[in-house]
């Protein structure tokens, strides 16, 4: 039985932790795109396009994310597609964190007078010069803080992902508990490894809306 | 053809139909919410040039009438003609099209908070009318210039009052070359002090020929600018002349009630 030092827990931790931070950064940026286009849809795709988005929101939001890993693993390959454990773990953060963010973000668009939606339509502007240099700039700042705050329940998210067998920091964290027999030390320098990748996403988030609330008239 | 920068705003539209007339033709319009309706069949022709007022009690549907001319609000029934086109509210296009040809000024001005006084003015030239930069900058200068706000071009709008807020709102309209001017109660958010430096704009705009239609609360304005007085009620024109005759001698009950409301 050879000796595991802190040394070797933390190092074999922080290989692991790349793919935490891989996933994480797969599914902002997938979940970004998504949500963005499920708002615009919103806005502006009619009723019955809103009402399927809404849909989309309440399905995803009312199932664990769990379930959807479970699903979307086993379902895709059930019907045949050879999907991997990435692939899975990807494409149901993706789902699951844009139909959140697409809610948050059509929260932030909400808060912005409607008269000012009214005043650009007056003056001739298309909805997507309204949208892009009326709404947005506006909508943007209100949303820095809940979006960013959402995006530390995703990197946390990331953990359900050892449950279908693929390595990141938390399913590391497991099989190195199983072989050094420390769970106590091992899971320990599991959670500040995700305090570490956490904490500087909330630290941003809150310079940031200062920095835009130096901007933002008074 | 493009503006020229030194172009007066009134009468800079370019015009669409032949001379004589009318810039705007409403005909048999109904509105409704639901089952409210709102107006009831409104005709009416305004010709280039002329102002025209709107009184009435709230909920006389007035300010739904001028919401109308520029599509803010959809209508059901009848059609709306400004300056030879048709209000169509399925095609984004031709809205947009009928919108450069109508300003409005709101009540709460509206201006966008996120941009500085000259860019709330070059904004829609820019993106709509691809305005090039220098002739564009030169344009809001000289706007801000003529609603006496020549100095605020790099504020921002919440370090302005109201009354400059509204002013800005006005060149901000000016700036698209509108043929067609709507005032949707734009000095009743403003504090009394402040009424008369909006209302000495709007003034000068229609010496200078510029076809008004503004819904007002101000009624001695609206006796020494307007052409017309349009008195509603009940979501119809209940009564339609020239000021001296609207408000010296009211032919209905209703006017002359709401006209005496108003002295108390």
């Amino acid at each position: 039985m050879p000796d595991f030092t802190l040394w070797d827990i933390l190092r074999n931790l922080a290989l692991a932790a790349r793919w935490t931070v891989a996933l994480s950064l797969a599914a902002f940026l997938g979940s970004a795109v998504v949500g963005l286009g499920l708002l615009l849809v919103r806005l502006a795709g009619g009723p019955w396009l809103g009402r399927a988005v809404g849909a989309y929101v309440q399905l995803f939001q009312g199932t664990p994310l769990l379930m959807q890993l479970f699903l979307l693993y086993f379902g895709l390959a059930a019907v045949g597609f050879d999907t991997s454990a990435w692939l899975a773990a990807c494409v149901a953060l993706t789902l699951y964190a844009s139909a959140y963010l697409t809610e948050i973000w059509r929260g932030c668009v909400a808060a912005i007078p409607r008269g000012q939606w009214e005043a650009s339509a007056s003056l001739a502007l298309s909805f997507g010069q309204q949208f892009r240099h009326i709404i947005l700039p506006q909508a943007l700042r209100i949303a820095v803080a809940p979006t960013v705050g959402f995006l530390v329940q995703v990197v946390k998210g990331t953990a359900l992902a050892s449950v279908i067998g693929f390595v990141e920091l938390t399913k590391a964290g497991g099989m190195i508990a199983n072989v050094t027999y420390e769970p106590m030390l091992t899971y320990g320098c599991v959670a500040l490894l995700y305090f570490v990748l956490c904490f500087p996403i909330s630290l941003s988030a809150r310079l940031l809306e200062r920095k835009l609330a130096m901007r933002t008239p008074a | 053809m493009s503006a020229a920068p030194n172009a007066t705003p009134a009468g800079a539209g370019q015009p669409h139909t032949q001379v004589g007339a009318p810039i705007l033709r409403i005909t048999a319009l109904r509105k409704s919410y639901g089952t409210h309706e709102v107006l009831r069949g409104i005709d009416l022709d305004v010709a280039r040039g002329e102002v025209v007022a709107i009184i009435g009690k709230s909920g006389s549907g007035k300010s739904t009438l001028l919401r109308c001319i520029n599509g803010l609000e959809v209508f059901q029934h009848g059609s709306l003609i400004v300056d030879g086109r048709h209000l169509l509210h399925d095609n984004p296009k031709a809205m947009r099209e009928l919108r450069q040809g109508v300003g409005m000024i709101f009540q709460n001005f509206n201006l966008f908070p996120h941009l500085s006084v000259g860019r709330n003015v070059m904004l829609a030239p820019h993106l709509v009318k691809r305005r090039p930069g220098p002739e564009n900058a030169a344009r809001a200068r000289q706007l801000l210039a003529r609603v006496g706000l020549a100095e605020k071009f790099d504020a921002m709008p919440d370090k302005l009052s109201g009354g400059q807020q509204q002013r800005v709102a006005i060149a901000r309209a000016l700036a698209m070359d509108p043929a067609i001017l709507l005032c949707d109660e734009i000095t009743s958010a403003l504090d009394p002090e402040l009424v008369g430096e909006v209302l000495r704009v709007v003034e000068s705009l229609a010496e200078e020929g510029m076809t008004l239609l503004m819904v007002t609360h101000e009624m001695s304005f609206a006796r020494k600018v307007a052409d017309r007085v349009i008195f509603m009620h009940q979501g119809l024109v209940h009564e339609i002349g020239p000021p001296a005759e609207i408000f010296s001698a009211p032919r209905s009950p209703e006017l002359r009630q709401f006209l005496s409301s108003l002295q108390d």
